[in-house]
C-alpha cells in the first residue's frame, strides 16, 4: 500500500505553479481573522511564513526555543543565497538554476518542487532588498554576486560573510511588524513537545514554557513545523547547540512520514576537533577553496615530525607535499564539490597522513595565492623587482580584503596565524537534506500538518551545493506555503475555534508530562551528554561520509543498546517546573537516539553512492571513474519515506518514485 | 589548568542569589570559555549537584545568546569576541575567575547567569522594521541603486547581534549603542526613509519605557561590543532623533 500522493499538478513543468495558483481556493479576508495557524520555528522558513500568514490576515502563534526569533540557527549561514536574476548577464535563468539544483541533488529531489523554487528565487531578493537587507553592492550601486562551487554562473547574493544573519533579521523585522500589530503572538523560550490530532487532522500542539516549566496547550486550524535540521544527531556538527529533531520526530511518531533520513551534507572546510571536550565544530566558508590549496605531506616521516612538532608545514618543499585533490581531480582540483573534497580528506587521514594531534586534519594553504596576488599587485603598482617580503606583504593585503574575517576567526580559535602557516581543516556534518515527507503543498502525511525549510525533505535530494538552503527556507515561507495552506484552510472557515479541553489534548499532554517526570525521577549515573557523545561517535564512524552494510548493521544494534542504557541510566538534575537545560537536552537526545537508528536503517537500504554519502559497495569498477561514487538510477531513483510503527527498526518503507521528464539523468565526473 | 570560579547562583527571578566558589581541573587552553563551563557542569552533575544555567546556542559568535560578565567585563577579557569565542588561553593556571550575569534593570535575572533581554525585542517591535508587505510584488531589487559606501555602512550597523554587552558594560545601563545600530541600518538606506521619523521616535520612547539609562558618552559600550559597533551609531541616533523632533 502506498499513500504517497505527491499532488504535483499536471501540465508542463514551467506552467505548473502558475496554473496551480490560479485554480486554488482562497479564503475571504474576513474569515481569515477567525482562523488560527501555529508556526513552530522562527528561522528563515518559520519566520518568513509567520510574517506572511499574519499579513494575509490569519491569527498566528509562533514558537521558538531561543529567547528571540532572531537567534534561530539560520543566523549562522555565512556564504550566500542563490537566485536566478541573471544580473551578471552570464546566461543564468530559471531553467539553469533548476537544472543545477536537480543535478547538485544527484537527481534525488522532486522536479516540480525544484522548478518552483527556481521560479520564485528572484522574488526573494526583491523582497529582502525592500525590507532593508544590506546585500553587497558594486560601485555602480547595483547588487553584487559571487560564484559558489559546482556551478558556472555567478548567482549567489551575499552580505559579507553574514548572509544568513541579514536574511533572518529581515524576516524577523517582518515578524516584528506583525507582532506590533497583534497579528503574531510570539512564544519565545517555548518548546513544542507534541502535536495534537483530532479526527486525523493536526489541531494543536503541546509546548513547554522553558522558563517556568509549565506545560501549555495551543490549538489551531493548521500546524506548520519549521524546526530546522537534525545534524546534531552526530553530536559534533556545525549546527547550533540547541538544534534538534524533536518537533520533526514527534510528528513522525504521530503519522508524518520521515523521508531520506540518511542524506547529510558534510562540509569539507571546518576547523578540526582539538579534544574530547569539544562541543561543536566551526565552519570556515567554502569560498576559501577558491584560493587555498589542499595538501598533506607525501612521506610518513614528515607527518610524524609535524605531529611531534619537530617540523613545520612551511619546512616542506613543494615536492614533499601531496596536493591530493589536484592529483586526483585535475579538471576541478581544489574546487571539486563538497562531498568529493570531504571524502578525499578523510581518505588521506584514514591512511595516516592527518597533520594534527588527533590525525584528523589536512592543510589549506594560501601561500601560492599570496604570491600570485602579490606579483599581480606589484605589477599594478609599478613596483619593479619586488622583494620577497614586498610580494608577501602585497599579497597578504589582497587575501585579507577577501577573507579577513575568516582568517581572524580561525586565529581566535586555533591560535595560529593562517597568513604565515597553512590552516588545518577537516570535514564536519553540516546540513541535513532528509526530513519530514511533504507533498507539493508542503503538507505532511497528516492532514493540516505542514513542514517547511530544512525540516522537510522536498527540494534538495542528495544536495551537494551551497547557497540553496537559505533560498528554500525563504521560498517556502514567503511565497509557497502562504498559497498552499490557504487552499486547505478554505475548508476550515466553518470549523470555529478549536477547544483545548478535549480528550485528545488530555492524552497528548499526559504523554509529555509522563516523559518529563520519568527523566526527573530516574536515578541514573550518567549525564545526557555522555549518551549524546556515544551516539555521535557511532553516527560519524559508521553512518558518516562512507558507509558499508556491515558497519550499518552494527550501528543499528549499537544505537539500540545505547537507547536502552540511556533510559536506565540517564541522570537529569533539577526539577520539572523551572528552567532546566539538562531536562531540555534529555528530551532532545531521546529523540536523536531513535532518529539515529532510522538513519542507519535508511542508509542500509540505499545500496548506492549518492550525494554526500559514499556506499563502499557501490563504486565505479573501471574506466576513468574507477574508485569513484556510483549512483544507481535504475533501482534507487525514489524517495524513501518511512512510516512509524513503534520501534525505528519496525518502520515501514514507502517509495515515491521520482520522475524526470525535463532533465536527463547523468553520472557525474570531476576528473 | 586548574581554576577557581566564583559564580553567581540564583535559583529563580525572586531568589536573592549569591556568589559560590567552584574548582575546575584539567582545563585545556584550547577550550572555549563555554566548553570550560561544560566541564564544570559535567562535574556538578556527576556529583549530584545542579549545573549552572547559562545562555548559549551557536557557539560561534553570531546568535548573540551567550552573555556572561567575566572578571568585570561583558564577554570577558578578550576584545571583539563573544563569550563563546573567548578561549581559555586568555587565562593562567591557578587563576580565580568571577562570573556573573549581565546586570541591568531592564535585564532581570531568570536563573544563574541567564537574563531576560526581551526588552530589546519590544524596542524592535516599536519600529525596527520597514513596513513592506511580504507578498513578493515588490519592485526589482536593482531598481534603487544604493551607494556602495552607504550599503557597507548599513551593513556595519546591521552586524549587531543584540547580545546586550553594551548595556551590561555601561555604568548607566544605556541601550543607546544597540538602538543606534538598529536605527542606523535603516537610516542609511533609501528604503528606510519613508518611516524614519516615526521609527526613531517610537524606538527611543520604548527604550526609555523599558528602564534603560541615558548615554553619558563614556564609550564603555564600544569597547566591549563584540561586533565593533562604533559610537558613530549613537551620534547618528541622536541626529535622527533631533531631525524627527524638529519635524514634529
Ligand atoms: C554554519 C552554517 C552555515 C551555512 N551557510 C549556508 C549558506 O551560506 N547558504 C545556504 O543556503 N545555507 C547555509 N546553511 C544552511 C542553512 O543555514 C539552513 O539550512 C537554514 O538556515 C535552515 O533554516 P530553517 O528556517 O529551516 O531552520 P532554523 O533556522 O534552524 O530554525 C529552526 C527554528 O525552529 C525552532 N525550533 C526547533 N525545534 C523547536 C521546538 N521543538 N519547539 C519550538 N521551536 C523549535 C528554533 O527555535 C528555530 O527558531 C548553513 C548552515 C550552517 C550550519
Ligand atoms: S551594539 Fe554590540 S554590544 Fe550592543 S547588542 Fe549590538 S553587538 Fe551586542
Ligand atoms: S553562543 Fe551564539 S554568540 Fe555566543
Amino acid at each position: 500500500m502506498s499513500v504517497l500522493d505527491s499532488k504535483v499538478p499536471k501540465g508542463p513543468l514551467k506552467d505548473k505553479w502558475t496554473t496551480y495558483k490560479d485554480k486554488i481556493n482562497l479564503v475571504n479576508p474576513a474569515n481569515k481573522r477567525s482562523i488560527d495557524v501555529i508556526v513552530v520555528g522562527t528561522g528563515l522558513a518559520g519566520g518568513s511564513a509567520a510574517a506572511t500568514l499574519a499579513e494575509l490576515g490569519y491569527k498566528v502563534k509562533a514558537f521558538c526555543y531561543q529567547d528571540s526569533p532572531r537567534r534561530a540557527h539560520s543566523i549562522a549561514a555565512q556564504g550566500g543565497i542563490n537566485a536566478a536574476k541573471n544580473y551578471q548577464g552570464d546566461g543564468d535563468s530559471t531553467y539553469r538554476l533548476f537544472y543545477d539544483t536537480v543535478k547538485g541533488g544527484d537527481y534525488r529531489s522532486r522536479e516540480a518542487n525544484v522548478y518552483r523554487l527556481a521560479e520564485v528565487s528572484a522574488n526573494i531578493i526583491d523582497q529582502c532588498v525592500a525590507q532593508g537587507v544590506p546585500f553587497a553592492r558594486d560601485y555602480g550601486g547595483l547588487l553584487d554576486n559571487r560564484s559558489f562551487g559546482g556551478v558556472l554562473v555567478s548567482r549567489t547574493f551575499y552580505a559579507k560573510g553574514q548572509t544568513g544573519q541579514q536574511l533572518l533579521l529581515g524576516a524577523y523585522s517582518a515578524m516584528n511588524r506583525q507582532i506590533a500589530r497583534g497579528k503574531i503572538e510570539m512564544y519565545n523560550r517555548h518548546e513544542m513537545l507534541d502535536v495534537v490530532k483530532v479526527d486525523g487532522k493536526a489541531r494543536g500542539i503541546i509546548a513547554r514554557n522553558l522558563v517556568t516549566g509549565e506545560i501549555e496547550r495551543h490549538s489551531a486550524h493548521a500546524v506548520v513545523i519549521a524546526s530546522g535540521g537534525y545534524g546534531n544527531v552526530y553530536f559534533l556538527s556545525t549546527n547550533a547547540m540547541g538544534s534538534n529533531a524533536t518537533a520533526a520526530w514527534k510528528i513522525h511518531k504521530k503519522g508524518a512520514f520521515f523521508a531520506n533520513p540518511c542524506y547529510t551534507q558534510i562540509h569539507p572546510t571546518c576547523i578540526p576537533r582539538s579534544g574530547d571536550y569539544q562541543s561543536k565544530l566551526t565552519l570556515m566558508s567554502e569560498s576559501l577553496r577558491n584560493d587555498g590549496r589542499i595538501w598533506v605531506p607525501k612521506n610518513m616521516e614528515d607527518v610524524m615530525a609535524i605531529r611531534e612538532g619537530k617540523k613545520l608545514p612551511t619546512d616542506l618543499s613543494e615536492d614533499e607535499r601531496d596536493y591530493y585533490l589536484e592529483r586526483r581531480y585535475p579538471a576541478f582540483g581544489n574546487l571539486v564539490p563538497r562531498d568529493v573534497a570531504s571524502r578525499a580528506a578523510k581518505e588521506r587521514c584514514d591512511a595516516g597522513y592527518g597533520v594534527n594531534a588527533t590525525g584528523e586534519a589536512v592543510y589549506l594553504d594560501f601561500k601560492s595565492a599570496i604570491e600570485r596576488y602579490g606579483l599581480e599587485q606589484a605589477k599594478i603598482h609599478g613596483v619593479l623587482n619586488p622583494s620577497k617580503e614586498k610580494i608577501t606583504q602585497l599579497g597578504e593585503a589582497v587575501v585579507e580584503e577577501k577573507y579577513g574575517n575568516l582568517f581572524q576567526m580561525y586565529e581566535k580559535i586555533v591560535d595560529q596565524d593562517p597568513y604565515k602557516t597553512p590552516m588545518m581543516i577537516y570535514p564536519a556534518t553540516h546540513y541535513t537534506m532528509g526530513g519530514v515527507w511533504v507533498d507539493y503543498n508542503l503538507m505532511t502525511t497528516v492532514e493540516g500538518l505542514y513542514c517547511i525549510g530544512e525540516a522537510n525533505f522536498s527540494d534538495h535530494g542528495a544536495n551537494r551545493l551551497g547557497a540553496s538552503a537559505l533560498m528554500q527556507g525563504l521560498a517556502d515561507g514567503y511565497f509557497v506555503l502562504p498559497y498552499t495552506i490557504g487552499d486547505y484552510l478554505s475548508h476550515e472557515i466553518r470549523t470555529g475555534k478549536i477547544p483545548t479541553n478535549t480528550p485528545e489534548f488530555d492524552a497528548a499532554e499526559k504523554e509529555v508530562t509522563d516523559k518529563i517526570n520519568f527523566f526527573i525521577n530516574n536515578k541514573g549515573t550518567h549525564s545526557v551528554d555522555y549518551y549524546h557523545k556515544k551516539l555521535g561517535k557511532i553516527m560519524w564512524d559508521k553512518c558518516g561520509m562512507s558507509r558499508n552494510a556491515a558497519d550499518l548493521k552494527q550501528a543499528i544494534v549499537e544505537i539500540k543498546a545505547i537507547r536502552e542504557e540511556f533510559y536506565k541510566e540517564v541522570k537529569v538534575p533539577g526539577s520539572a517546573n523551572e528552567m532546566n537545560p539538562e531536562l531540555e537536552k534529555a528530551g532532545r537526545v531521546a529523540d536523536f537516539l531513535e532518529l539515529g537508528e532510522l538513519f542507519a536503517k535508511d542508509a542500509l537500504m540505499r545500496e548506492e553512492s549518492c550525494g554526500g554519502h559514499f556506499r563502499e559497495e557501490s563504486t565505479e569498477l573501471d574506466g576513468e571513474q574507477k574508485g569513484e561514487a556510483k549512483r544507481n538510477d535504475a533501482e534507487y531513483a525514489f524517495v524513501a519515506a518511512w512510516e512509524y510503527k513503534g520501534e525505528p527498526s519496525d518502520a515501514v518503507l514507502h517509495k515515491e518514485e521520482l520522475e524526470f521528464n525535463d532533465i536527463e539523468l547523468k553520472q557525474r565526473s570531476y576528473k | 589548568m586548574n581554576l577557581t570560579l566564583k559564580i553567581w547562583r540564583q535559583k529563580g527571578p525572586k531568589d536573592k542569589g549569591k556568589m559560590v566558589d567552584y574548582q575546575v581541573t584539567e582545563i585545556s587552553e584550547n577550550m572555549s570559555f563555554l566548553e570550560m563551563m561544560d566541564v564544570l557542569n559535567e562535574q556538578l552533575i556527576n556529583k549530584g549537584e545542579e549545573p549552572v544555567a547559562f545562555d548559549h546556542d551557536c557557539r560561534e559568535g553570531i546568535c548573540g545568546m551567550c552573555s556572561m560578565y567575566i572578571n568585570g567585563e561583558a564577554h570577558g577579557p578578550d576584545r571583539g569576541v563573544t563569550t563563546c569565542q573567548l578561549h581559555m588561553r586568555m587565562f593562567k593556571d591557578g587563576d580565580t575567575i568571577t562570573i556573573e550575569p549581565f546586570r541591568a534593570k531592564a535585564f532581570p535575572v531568570i536563573k544563574d547567569l541567564v537574563v531576560d533581554r526581551s526588552s530589546f525585542e519590544r524596542i524592535q517591535q516599536a519600529g525596527g522594521f520597514i513596513s513592506v508587505n511580504t507578498s513578493g510584488n515588490t519592485q526589482d531589487a536593482n531598481a534603487i541603486p544604493i551607494d556602495k559606501h552607504a550599503a557597507d555602512m548599513a551593513m556595519d550597523s546591521a552586524t549587531c547581534i543584540g547580545c546586550g554587552a553594551c548595556v551590561a558594560s555601561c555604568k548607566n545601563s544605556s541601550a543607546m549603542l544597540f538602538v543606534g545600530a538598529k536605527v542606523s541600518q535603516y537610516a542609511l538606506l533609501p528604503q528606510g526613509q519613508v518611516e524614519a521619523v516615526d521609527r526613531v521616535k517610537n524606538m527611543v520612547a520604548q527604550m526609555d519605557l523599558e528602564g534603560f539609562g541615558n548615554c553619558t558618552n563614556t564609550g564603555a559600550c564600544e569597547v566591549e561590543c563584540p561586533k565593533g559597533i562604533s559610537l558613530e551609531n549613537i551620534a547618528r541616533l541622536n541626529r535622527e532623533y533631533f531631525k524627527a523632533s524638529v519635524k514634529g
